[in-house]
């Protein structure tokens, strides 16, 4: 029962009436992976962790743990005998049990003997910091601390699979770092396998193997840190991940160098000169050519922060006019107008981060690296791309 | 896993199909009653008539124990939502010494047996001459009304932040123009509610009306005590065609009430 | 919000005064002269004769005995029931308002209709008894009125849903999480019933028990309508009763209410001190 090789979720969909909620999901992960559903309200993160836990009944697709399916939608496992852990949002820390009673409660259920138990929760106490508390109640205890004691909870019954539903969120900002470091630590030492769910990318950068994004149900993209943070895979994936300055451009022309292909985009009239590292291969190679073929438009995604200010050029020198500067001490977040786009047309925004001094008004000298311009297809509108539907 | 739930749930069902049963029965049986002639035995009277009917409208002034009926829970609710009110509001909103203690008084009526402070109730109304009278009625009967009404209001007041009122303050409005134009806007749903229930609330309530109604002070629900009661005196499908009149009031009442209020809501909540 | 709460003292008393004039004068003062009542003889001194006379005569003080039988029995049945019955409907389910409009009825009717309907429809030609000698499960007519039955079953058709309601209100506002907490530490239904969900109902079942307590130990109508009130369901409130408005001794009455209002407070004292023994945890059952 306790050793695995691999979980694997497969083709699962899960539909309340007309709404589909999670839409042919299919994920294989391995033991001791940190895997973290990432999305936006509504995404069907937390739906799809449900599914996994056993506590919402899946409309069609399998669970397998190695050879064993646990849910092919007619015969299921049920929550309770898949020995995996869960951790809630809102800690669900059984408010008429102390911290020791709530910890043991597994254990009891399963009929351990006093001692170990007690040496046991002793242990996963100390292990979430919460030595000496062992008596007192969820009621008088912060919402870090409950939700650490939610976390002995669990581990102390060493569950193969951990899953916790946004953890963080109802914790303050503070807290919210702080426990995140605690429960990356715990992952490094008990190196239990874990589905994280939440809407924060910092988190899911911090703490993941592997981060899942998805969107309205469907899995957007699967990868590591790195390849979700640079590589997003589409609009959405690279909006949510902090991305911005999505243009709409035309491709003028491409040609290859070293490996990469050079476009030259047209964006409402400014040009720009973009250095995309597909290998050969790649099915983006084959969009932008059939974008410069037909005329059609593609959406640009560039990093606030990967636009330099001031003049030293390292490709696509242009001036803007700062509107907005918010001051964010290390950094400054402004917004500008592009100059230079035809003069009857909206300014297009610039969106950019700098150390610099930026006033309101002031008009800038800024460089954006071509190396830097990630390109993809559009969608329908601007709004979608955000993940909001109509 | 699924066979469980089955077993429980036909289970269920079956007591409340029980339950429901018992219930029509009980109305249906009352109703059918009213309107038959030598029923004896079987499951329907071989007879139907109206004179039950005839025979209770010239035992009972009728239209005088709706009249006394109807005044006695319309006074009982406005005075009581008077009362209820400001001390709703007070107890959701502020903080004093003595909270805790006027709050615990105020709920002593429920638990008090209506025996226990009905009976001297009764006899100083009859010491001041109240008794026998609509005005003693409708008094002996605010006593278990005021501090329900207390009880349905609080929430709705609790609901109403006190920021709005904040709000209105420092955009310059009075305490009477607050309470005008803020509050009892806002409360209007809850004190409908509380309204609503304690009307239908008031309709059934019997122990107290009783030990002070008199002859022209009855409402109609001691008016048909006292009929059940004295049982062999008149025949029965007369005491229950006088049933049947109150049902209908107080069907009417319940089914109008629904529209404002929920059922559970007729009950106490606890927190 | 809590800063401003308590800020304006000034408007309290005005506010609470309709209040406390009506507490004081419609029922603290009844009672204060009530208990004053018990104290004092016809004759105007002060002693427990009152007491005294209702302790020593058996057919007065019988009636606790049977009060009491038929109370309790039927409180713990009401509250027995709705506990499961809330547990079931805890998450919503089909039909329920009409089931909760049907619960209401009987209360909304109140007792004297009940008890009335039920002369009839629970009487030896009534279809209760017709259907249960056609489904052959008694031989002939039961007797379900004019006894300790019929008032008992009275009792529990409007104590019933009163406990269902309340209850049901209560274990709707348990947060559904902990259910689930329970069920992936491994527990099954039976146990995170018995562990995390009864445990947070006490405070629900320990009040429901207590109003639900309160009606059956002051039944009077039903217990005059459907018993037999010269014997078997001679209830303390008709002894009180009689004592007050057929033999016109007030005194005696009031002795009696009295002692009518210290059982029920020794039986809340009882179930609350049950509750806190019950209940050490944090209050907070909130979704919060």
């Amino acid at each position: 029962m306790k050793d695995f090789k691999k979980i694997s979720v497969r083709r699962m969909t899960k539909r309340f009436g007309e709404k589909t909620a999670v839409d042919d999901f299919s994920l294989e992960f391995c033991k001791g992976e940190f895997v973290t559903f990432l999305g936006p309200s509504g995404c069907g993160k937390s739906t799809a962790l449900n599914c996994i836990t056993g506590l919402i009944p899946i409309t069609s697709g399998e669970i397998w743990i190695d050879d064993e399916c646990i849910d092919n939608t007619i015969d299921k496992i049920p929550p309770e005998k898949r020995e995996f852990g869960m951790v809630f949002q809102n800690y669900a820390l059984f408010p008429h049990l102390t911290v020791f009673e709530n910890v043991a409660f597994g254990l009891r259920l399963r009929r351990i003997r006093r001692a170990d138990i007690a040496r046991r929760v002793d242990t996963a106490l100390r292990l979430v910091h919460l030595e000496g508390y062992a008596a007192k109640y969820p009621a008088q205890m912060s919402g870090g601390e409950q939700q650490r004691v939610a976390i002995a909870r669990c581990i102390v019954l060493e569950p193969r699979l951990l899953l916790l539903d946004e953890p963080l969120s109802n914790l303050d900002a503070k807290l919210r770092v702080e426990l995140r470091y605690e429960l990356k630590a715990l992952h490094e030492r008990l190196k239990v396998t874990t589905i994280y769910v939440t809407h924060d990318q910092t988190e899911a950068l911090a703490l993941s193997d592997r981060i899942v994004v998805l969107r309205l149900g469907r899995i957007q993209q699967v990868g590591t840190p790195a390849e979700v943070f640079s590589d997003p895979a589409n609009l959405f994936v690279a909006d949510f991940m902090g991305f911005k300055n999505a243009w709409t451009v035309k491709v003028e022309s491409q040609r290859e160098m070293d490996g990469a292909i050079e476009a030259r985009l047209d964006a409402q009239g400014i040009p720009l000169t973009a250095r995309l590292a597909w290998p050969r291969g790649d099915p983006r190679r084959e969009l932008l050519a059939s974008a410069q073929r037909k005329g059609t438009v593609l959406r640009t995604a560039i990093r606030p922060e990967d636009v330099e200010v001031g003049t030293a050029a390292n490709g696509n020198p242009l001036a803007c006019l700062a509107t907005l500067v918010e001051y964010q001490g290390q950094v400054s977040q402004v917004s500008a107008d592009l100059v230079g786009s035809e003069p009857a047309e909206p300014g297009l925004r610039v969106d950019l981060r700098t150390a610099s001094r930026v006033e309101e008004g002031e008009r800038l000298a800024i460089s954006i690296p071509p190396g830097k311009i990630l390109l993809f297809a559009p969608t329908e509108t601007a709004a979608e791309a955000a993940g909001w539907t109509p | 896993m699924r066979g469980k739930p089955r077993f429980s749930s036909a289970l269920f069902f079956a007591a409340i199909a029980a339950y429901v049963f018992i219930v029509l029965g009980i109305l249906l049986t009352v109703v059918l009653n009213s309107l038959s002639k030598g029923w004896y035995s079987g499951v329907l009277p071989p007879y139907l008539t109206k004179e039950w009917y005839a025979y209770a409208a010239s035992d009972h002034d009728i239209p005088s124990l709706l009249s006394v009926t109807f005044t006695v829970v319309v006074a009982d609710v406005l005075i009581a939502l008077l009362i209820a009110f400001p001390a709703a509001y007070v107890l959701a909103r502020q903080e004093f010494k003595g909270k805790g203690l006027v709050l615990s008084l105020l709920l002593l009526p429920m638990i008090v047996p209506p025996m226990t402070y009905g009976i001297p109730l009764a006899m100083l109304c009859y010491k001041f001459h109240l008794a026998a009278r609509v005005i003693g009625v409708i008094l002996v009967n605010l006593v278990p009304i005021v501090p329900f009404m207390v009880l349905v209001l609080m929430p709705f007041i609790e609901q109403v932040g006190a920021n709005l009122e904040s709000a209105a303050k420092m955009l310059g409005a009075g305490r009477w123009t607050i309470f005008r134009k803020i509050l009892v806007p806002l409360t209007v749903p809850g004190i409908l509610t509380a309204g609503i229930l304690s009307l239908v609330k008031a309709i059934s309530m019997f122990d107290l009306t009783y030990l002070v109604a008199g002859g022209r002070s009855q409402t109609i629900v001691v008016a048909l005590y006292a009929d059940a009661y004295a049982a062999g005196s008149r025949p029965p499908q007369a005491v229950d065609a006088l049933a049947v009149i109150y049902f209908l009031i107080a069907m009417t009442c319940l089914i109008i009430s629904l529209r404002f209020v929920s059922p559970t809501q007729m009950v106490f909540k606890l927190k | 919000m809590d800063a401003v709460k308590g800020a304006s003292r000034s408007g309290t008393l005005p506010l609470l005064l309709p209040a406390l004039v009506f507490l004081v004068l419609l029922f603290l003062y009844p009672f204060a002269y009530g208990l004053f009542l018990s104290l004092t003889t016809a004759t105007g001194e002060v002693s427990l004769a009152n007491y005294a006379r209702f302790f020593s005569d058996a057919r007065d003080l019988h009636t606790v005995w049977v009060t009491l039988q038929i109370a309790m029995p039927i409180t713990f049945i009401n509250v027995g029931l709705a506990v499961p019955f809330a547990y079931y409907m805890r998450h919503g389910m089909r039909g329920e308002k009409l089931i909760t409009f049907f619960l209401i009825v009987p209360i909304t009717l109140g007792t004297v209709l009940i008890s009335e309907g039920m002369l009839t429809f629970m009487g030896p030609a009534g279809w209760l008894n017709q259907l249960l000698m056609v489904l052959r499960i008694v031989k002939e007519p039961f007797r379900f009125t004019h006894n300790v039955l019929g008032v008992v079953i009275s009792l529990g058709l409007q104590g019933f849903p009163y406990a269902f309601l309340m209850l049901l209100g209560y274990v709707s506002g348990i947060n559904p999480d902990l259910e689930r907490a329970s069920q992936m530490l491994g527990a099954n239904r039976w146990q995170t019933f018995w562990k995390i969900l009864f445990p947070l109902m006490v405070p629900g079942i320990a009040i429901s028990f207590c109003l639900n307590f309160v009606m059956a130990f002051s039944v009077f109508p039903s217990a005059v309508l459907l018993g037999q009130p010269s014997g078997p369901t001679r209830v303390i409130a008709i002894a009180a009763y009689q004592w007050a408005f057929e033999k016109f001794n007030f005194n005696a009455a009031s002795a009696i209410s009295m002692v009518m209002a210290a059982i029920e407070l020794a039986v809340i004292s009882f179930v609350l001190a049950w509750r806190s023994n019950m209940y050490k945890g944090a209050s907070m059952v909130g979704k919060g």
